[in-house]
C-alpha cells in the first residue's frame, strides 16, 4: 500500500470480504483506514511545511532560519510542538468556555474535510463526490466560522474586532473565488473532481480558463490570509487577530491549520487548472500520479512563500475595494465570455469528445478560449492604465509639482 | 456507489476528523502545569486593564458586506446547474444566463453607485 | 418496518441534531449561543437531504445557510445592543409566537400524516434514490423555455429586489 493509498474503499473491502469478513464491517473498516490516511497525512505534512516556509522566509531575508535541531533545522517544528503541548493553558476570564474550545478543532476539521475530495493519482481519491467542487467551498464556510468562534468567545476587543474584519474579508473573497470555480465546471459538465482531472489529460484548464486560473489564485491567498491580504493577524492594528487570547496547543491548531490551509488552496488550484495528476505516465504508475501533483502544488505553493516574505500588507477597504470593484466584476465578465465562446465553438464543430484525452483534439477549443481571455485581460489593463492617467492628471492639475514628486514616491514605493 | 454509500465517507470523515485535532489539545490538558491567578487570566490588551464590555455594537458595514455576499452566493447557486449541464444547451440557455447574470450585475452596480461597497 | 441500518442511525443522529440545535436555539438567552445552536440545527437538515439522496441540496444548505445567512445573523446580532443581557425568558408578547407555533405545527403534522397532494400510498413511500433527478437535469430545466427558465429569471429579479432593498435600509440608519 503506498503512503496515501486512499482507494482502500474499492479494493480493501472485497479483499477483507473474501476472507470471510462480513462485507458491511469489510467496507465500514476499509473506509475507516482511508479516514485515517487522509486526515493523517496534511497533519503530518504540516510540520514540513512549516519548516519550509520559515526556511524560505529566512532565505528571502538574509537569514539562515532554522537550523540547530536536526539535519537543515527539520526537527525544529518537532521540538516546537512539544513546547506547545506541555505550556500552560490561559483561557481568559470571561471567555465562553465551550466556544473557545471548540474553534480551533473546527479550523483544523474545515481544512482537513476537503481533503477527503481530492484526487491523489488515477486511483486514489477519498470519496469522488458527484458536487465535489461544491463541497470544499461549503467546507471552507467552517473556517469562516471558527474564525468568529474564536473572537467572540475569547472576550476580547481586539479578537472580535479582528474576527469580524476577517469574516468580513473571507466572505466577500468567496465570491470571486466560486464564480472562478464556474468556469471549470463549464468546461468539464461535471462537479466531481475526478471528472475535472480527467477532462484535463488533454489540455490543462490554465490554458482555456487563463483568467479565472489568476483569479482563483489571488482569491486563494485572500482566503487563506497570505501576504499581501494577512489582514486576518495585521500585528501593527488588531495584534494578532482572532486568534489573540490563544496559547498552547489551541494557537498551535490555528497556526497549523493556517500553513495546512495555504496548502490545500494551492492543491486545489493544482487539481482544478494545473491537471491534478495527469502527467507523463501517470496512468500505468498511479504512484507517479501522486508525485506529479505534488510537483506541482510546490511549484504553486513556494512562489506564495516568497510572496509573503516580499510584498508588503494592504489595508482593509482597500483589500475590500479590491475584491469587489475589481475581482467580481471581472469574474463575471469572465463567466460570460467564456460562456459564450464555448456556444461559438460548439457551432463551428471545435468541441473535442469527452473522452478525447489527445493534446491536438483540444488544442483548436482551447485557443478560442485563451484568446478570449488574453483579451479580457488588455481589456483590463487598459482600463487601469487610463484609469491611473485619469487619476494621475487630476493630481498633477490640483497639485501641479508638488503632486507629481507624491506619484514618483508613490510609483517608487510600489 | 450509491449517493448514500459515498456520503458514508464522508460521514465517517467528519466523526473521526475531529479527533485528531483534539488528541494534542488532550494530551496538553493532561501534561500542562496549571498555576491560574487572577492577574495572567486577564483579558491581554496591550497592558492596560480592559474596559467596558468587549460584545459592543458593531457597525452596519459588516452586515452589508454580509448581505451582497448572501445574495451573490445565492445567485452562484444557481448558475452550477446551469454550467453543469451547458455542453447540452443552446444559445437560448446561453441568452437565460446572460440575463440571470446580467441582474445580478445591476444590484452589483446599485451597490457601487450608492457607496455600499465602501470600507468606511 | 423500521429496519436498524446505517440509514436508520444516520437518520437519528441528524434527527439529534436538528431538534437539539432548535430547541437550543430557542432556549439559550445568549444570542451568538443561538445562532451557533441555528448552526447546528441546519447542519442536521444538511444531513438530511443527504439521505434523501439530494447532495446538491445537502451543499447548498451548508454553503446558504451556514457560511452565509448564520454568518448575516451573527453580524445583525452583533448590530443590536445588549444582546448578552437577556433577562427575561418571556415577553408580552409570547402568546402570539405560541399560537403561530401551535397552528403551524398542526399544519405540518396534518399534512405529514394526510399527503393531500403528490403520490400516495405504497409507491410513495418507496425510496425514490434512483430515479432522483442530478444536478445537470436541474441545470437543463432550469433554462428550458418550457420548464422553469421564467422562474429562474425571476428569482434573479428577487434577489436583486432584495439586495436593493437591504441597502437601502442599511443605508438610511447609518445617516441618522
Amino acid at each position: 500500500m503506498q503512503s496515501t493509498c486512499v482507494d482502500v474503499i474499492e479494493t480493501l473491502a472485497p479483499c477483507l470480504a473474501t476472507g470471510g469478513m462480513d462485507p458491511g464491517l469489510a467496507q465500514f473498516i476499509s473506509i475507516l483506514i482511508g479516514v485515517v490516511l487522509v486526515t493523517l497525512f496534511p497533519l503530518v505534512l504540516v510540520i514540513l511545511l512549516i519548516w519550509l516556509e520559515r526556511k524560505i522566509a529566512a532565505r528571502v531575508q538574509d537569514r539562515i532560519g532554522p537550523n540547530r535541531v536536526g539535519p537543515f533545522g527539520l526537527f525544529q517544528n518537532l521540538a516546537d510542538a512539544v513546547k506547545l503541548i506541555i505550556k500552560e493553558d490561559i483561557t481568559p476570564a470571561g471567555a465562553d468556555r465551550l466556544i473557545y474550545n471548540v474553534a480551533p478543532i473546527t479550523a483544523v476539521l474545515s481544512t482537513t474535510l476537503i481533503w477527503a475530495v481530492v484526487p491523489f493519482s488515477p486511483i486514489h481519491i477519498g470519496v469522488d463526490l458527484s458536487i465535489g467542487v461544491l463541497y470544499f467551498v461549503a467546507i471552507g464556510s467552517f473556517g469562516t466560522l471558527s474564525v468568529i468562534m474564536a473572537g467572540w468567545s475569547s472576550n476580547n476587543k481586539y479578537a472580535l474586532l479582528g474576527s469580524f474584519r476577517a469574516v468580513a474579508a473571507l466572505v466577500s473573497y468567496e465570491v470571486p473565488t466560486v464564480l472562478a470555480l464556474l468556469i471549470p465546471v463549464l468546461l468539464t459538465g461535471s462537479m466531481g473532481m475526478e471528472a475535472i482531472v480527467r477532462a484535463q489529460i488533454g489540455m490543462w484548464f490554465i490554458v482555456p480558463a487563463l483568467v479565472s486560473a489568476i483569479i482563483f489564485y489571488v482569491a486563494n491567498l485572500a482566503e487563506t490570509g497570505r501576504a499581501p491580504f494577512d489582514l486576518i493577524e495585521a500585528e501593527s492594528e488588531i495584534v494578532a487577530g482572532y486568534n489573540i487570547e490563544y496559547s498552547g496547543m489551541k494557537f498551535g491548531l490555528f497556526m497549523a491549520n493556517e500553513f495546512m490551509h495555504a496548502f490545500t488552496a494551492n492543491l486545489l488550484f493544482a487539481v482544478i487548472f494545473l491537471g491534478g495528476w495527469s502527467g507523463p505516465l501517470a496512468e500505468q504508475i498511479p504512484f507517479l500520479g501522486f508525485i506529479w501533483l505534488m510537483v506541482k502544488t510546490f511549484l504553486l505553493y513556494i512562489p506564495s512563500l516568497i510572496l509573503r516574505a516580499t510584498i508588503p500588507r494592504v489595508r482593509i477597504d482597500q483589500m475590500m475595494s479590491f475584491n469587489w470593484k475589481f475581482l467580481v466584476p471581472i469574474s463575471i465578465v469572465n463567466v460570460l465570455v467564456t460562456a459564450f465562446l464555448l456556444q461559438v465553438v460548439k457551432a463551428l464543430g471545435w468541441m473535442p469528445a469527452p473522452d478525447n484525452y489527445d493534446f491536438l483534439a483540444h488544442v483548436p477549443e482551447a485557443l478560442v478560449l485563451l484568446i478570449g481571455n488574453l483579451l479580457l485581460i488588455a481589456g483590463v489593463l487598459t482600463m487601469l492604465r487610463n484609469a491611473g492617467r485619469r487619476e494621475r492628471e487630476a493630481t498633477e492639475a490640483s497639485e501641479g509639482e508638488a503632486g507629481r514628486e507624491a506619484d514618483h514616491a508613490i510609483v517608487v514605493a510600489h | 456507489m450509491s449517493v448514500v454509500n459515498e456520503w458514508a465517507f464522508v460521514g465517517v470523515f467528519m466523526a473521526i476528523a475531529w479527533v485528531l485535532p483534539a488528541a494534542p489539545l488532550l494530551i496538553s490538558w493532561l501534561v500542562r502545569p496549571r498555576k491560574a491567578n487572577a492577574i495572567k487570566m486577564e483579558t491581554y490588551e496591550c497592558g492596560v486593564e480592559t474596559v467596558g464590555d468587549t460584545w459592543v455594537q458593531f457597525k452596519v458595514q459588516y452586515y452589508i458586506y454580509g448581505l451582497v455576499f448572501l445574495v451573490f452566493d445565492v445567485e452562484l447557486i444557481f448558475l452550477f446547474p446551469w454550467a453543469l449541464a451547458y455542453s447540452q444547451l443552446d444559445f437560448f440557455a446561453f441568452g437565460a444566463g446572460l440575463l440571470f447574470i446580467f441582474l445580478l450585475t445591476d444590484a452589483l452596480i446599485y451597490a457601487w453607485r450608492k457607496n455600499a461597497l465602501e470600507w468606511a | 418496518m423500521l429496519q436498524l441500518n446505517v440509514q436508520t442511525i444516520a437518520f437519528f443522529i441528524f434527527a439529534i441534531f436538528a431538534l437539539g440545535g432548535a430547541l437550543g436555539v430557542v432556549t439559550s438567552r445568549n444570542l451568538i449561543h443561538g445562532a451557533l445552536y441555528l448552526i447546528v440545527s441546519l447542519f442536521g437538515g444538511a444531513g438530511f437531504f443527504v439521505l434523501l439522496s439530494a447532495p446538491f441540496i445537502a451543499v447548498v444548505q451548508v454553503l446558504v445557510y451556514i457560511g452565509a445567512i448564520a454568518i448575516l445573523i451573527i453580524f445583525a446580532v452583533m448590530l443590536t445592543r445588549s444582546m448578552t443581557g437577556m433577562r427575561e425568558l418571556f415577553n408580552s408578547q409570547w402568546w402570539v409566537s405560541a399560537l403561530v407555533g401551535v397552528l403551524l405545527f398542526i399544519l405540518l403534522a396534518v399534512a405529514v400524516i394526510f399527503p393531500m397532494w403528490g403520490n400516495s400510498g405504497s409507491e410513495g413511500s418507496q425510496p425514490k434514490s434512483d430515479q432522483v433527478a442530478t444536478t445537470q437535469d436541474l441545470g437543463v430545466a432550469l433554462v428550458d423555455g418550457n420548464q422553469y427558465v421564467l422562474p429562474f429569471e425571476v428569482a434573479s429579479l428577487l434577489l436583486t429586489g432584495a439586495m436593493i432593498g437591504a441597502i437601502v435600509i442599511a443605508r438610511d440608519t447609518t445617516e441618522d
